[in-house]
């Protein structure tokens, strides 16, 4: 494989040799990787392979076991804080709280990250998401593809720099996921955000991600544009790669590494 | 400590209420049953005892309203923090750029509001229902309600810590807690007539010198500033020791990868 021509851009997000055992069990055996500003980072792999596990230490939930994590440059659990007012997530597995209503579930999170105006910002995200009609309605009474684009509408409130998607299109209609991708690149384009992006939908990942990285057993297994990949595999598509790489462990003899 | 993201917490709580106003009821319907229980009882006492016995057992009224904004100040704290494991937020709100000294303070004046609501409530029936006005601790009443709070929330911390460490298979504990400490503060009856073993103990804990307190200046109208400055001075250590705990425990649940499972459960 030709090694691709080093990213300038500004780092975002790195990892350094992360690891995180749990039990003996290694989910993340140094693991590095680099998420650039205005890049969307599809990180793949089967259920177990350590996508959860990086992305929540990523965002604090779980601390590693060994190695570093730096976000805009700075060292993320002395300054879990300062980064998270720069970042958002958001997952087709957690949920806003059911009981209150759209609105209120949205000012709420709007006042935690400052918002100026937050009723406008909501209003228009709202109205990009196509969802201004969901204001007054109970949030555990929507459907998954409404509180989806909810989720959505609450990650992106703070004008994010570093967005971290867990399958946002899971469990979406066709139609739905699509205009859900499409948001994600517009937003992402017109804002310069970074991305990391999980997802099972080799669709999704085709679509919205300019890089991937395939994990396996917690280790990197291949990484490089989803059409670099497919074609150095010899694979019909992403989603043959990803079947290999579920099975066997590996589908490129010699993993590319990103310089 | 950034106050917008305080209130930002504090209105979603508040939301809450308003969209549910059975919560309301639930602030105040226990409390008054417990009131109307003791009230009778209070009032069958006096009816069968000397006129002096039955003035001072008014302090039965006193003690149940006292014990109620201890109770309702833990359970601010922990029912704040288990409405968001009930409806999966609290990884919403961990991974928002929220700091734990912002999620707690939210909690305390969550709890402060509670007492505020219970406490009117149970004064306006105990005056009107059994003649008992709380007024009459006068000025006292303002550090017995701040002492008992404080107490409230080292254990409303307490409470939470533990359901941290062993997720909700621990939430019955948000409200059993207080009532471990009920029998040895002191609440409705005076130290001295407990049984002598339990009498070192029950000093170990800023409520019973609340308790005793309250006693004091029902009876005699002058309250012994000892009381006051030793409770203070234990809550200082209990909020310390409770803080404490709560941070080693979400270090540890961090450390252990345990925050997350209260995603999904």
């Amino acid at each position: 494989m030709s090694a691709a021509p080093p990213d300038t851009r500004e780092v975002i997000l790195e990892a350094r040799e992360l690891t995180r055992e749990f039990d003996g069990v290694k989910a993340l055996d140094r693991f590095s990787f680099k998420l650039h500003r205005g890049e969307v980072l599809g990180l793949l792999g089967a259920n177990g392979a350590g996508k959860t596990t990086a992305m929540n230490c990523m965002l604090g939930l779980t601390l590693p076991t060994g190695g570093d994590l730096f976000a805009f440059g700075l060292p993320l659990h002395q300054h879990r804080i300062k980064i998270l007012q720069r970042s958002n997530f958001s997952s087709a597995y957690t949920a806003l709280p059911g009981n209150l209503l759209v609105r209120q579930n949205l000012i709420v999170f709007a006042r935690i990250y400052g918002v100026k105006e937050p009723k406008k910002k909501i209003a228009e995200l709202m109205e990009l998401l196509e969802i201004s009609h969901l204001g007054d309605r109970v949030t555990g009474q929507l459907s998954a593809g409404e509180s989806t684009r909810v989720n959505l509408v609450k990650s992106f409130l703070n004008d994010p720099e570093l967005l971290m998607l867990d399958e946002p299109t899971a469990s979406l209609d066709p139609d739905i996921a699509d205009k859900v991708r499409k948001v994600v690149r517009k937003v992402q384009r017109e804002r310069n955000i970074g991305i990391l992006y999980t997802s099972h939908n080799m669709r999704d990942i085709e679509e919205v991600c300019d890089r991937v990285i395939f994990l396996h057993k917690g280790k990197i297994v291949c990484e490089g544009t989803p059409t670099d990949i497919v074609a150095q595999s010899s694979s019909a598509n992403l989603e043959d790669v990803f079947i290999k790489i579920a099975r066997d462990g590996e589908v490129i003899e010699e993993p590319a590494k990103q310089p | 400590m950034n106050f917008h993201t305080i209130s930002a917490l504090v209105l979603r709580y508040l939301f809450l209420y308003t969209r549910t106003p059975m919560r309301l009821v639930e602030l105040v319907f226990w409390p008054v049953v417990d009131l109307v229980v003791w009230g009778n009882v209070t009032v069958f006492i006096q009816r069968n005892t000397n006129v002096a016995f039955g003035n001072e057992i008014l302090f039965l009224l006193g003690a149940m309203i006292l014990w109620d904004i201890l109770f309702r100040a833990q359970q601010g704290v922990a029912i704040s923090f288990l409405e968001d494991v009930w409806t999966r937020n609290l990884l919403n709100v961990f991974v928002a750029p929220v700091r734990t000294t912002e999620y707690v303070s939210a909690t305390f004046i969550v709890g402060m509001m509670r007492i505020t609501v219970t406490a009117v409530v149970l004064s306006l029936i105990s005056w009107f229902g059994y003649a008992f006005n709380v007024f009459q601790l006068e000025w006292w009443l303002i550090p017995f309600f701040a002492n008992l709070m404080f107490f409230g929330w080292s254990l409303g911390m307490i409470s939470t810590a533990l359901i941290l460490r062993w997720g909700q298979a621990a939430e019955s504990l948000a409200w059993a807690i207080p009532f471990f400490f009920q029998p040895v503060v002191a609440v409705f009856y005076p130290v001295q007539d407990m049984p002598a073993w339990s009498q070192p103990i029950a000093w170990c804990f800023p409520p019973t010198y609340i308790f005793e307190g309250m006693r004091d200046v029902m009876k005699t109208g002058t309250m012994n500033w000892n009381y006051l400055w030793m409770s203070a001075g234990l809550n200082v250590v209990y909020l310390a020791l409770a803080g404490a705990l709560f941070l080693w425990i979400l270090n540890l649940t961090r450390k252990r990868g345990l925050l997350t499972k209260f995603a999904t459960q």
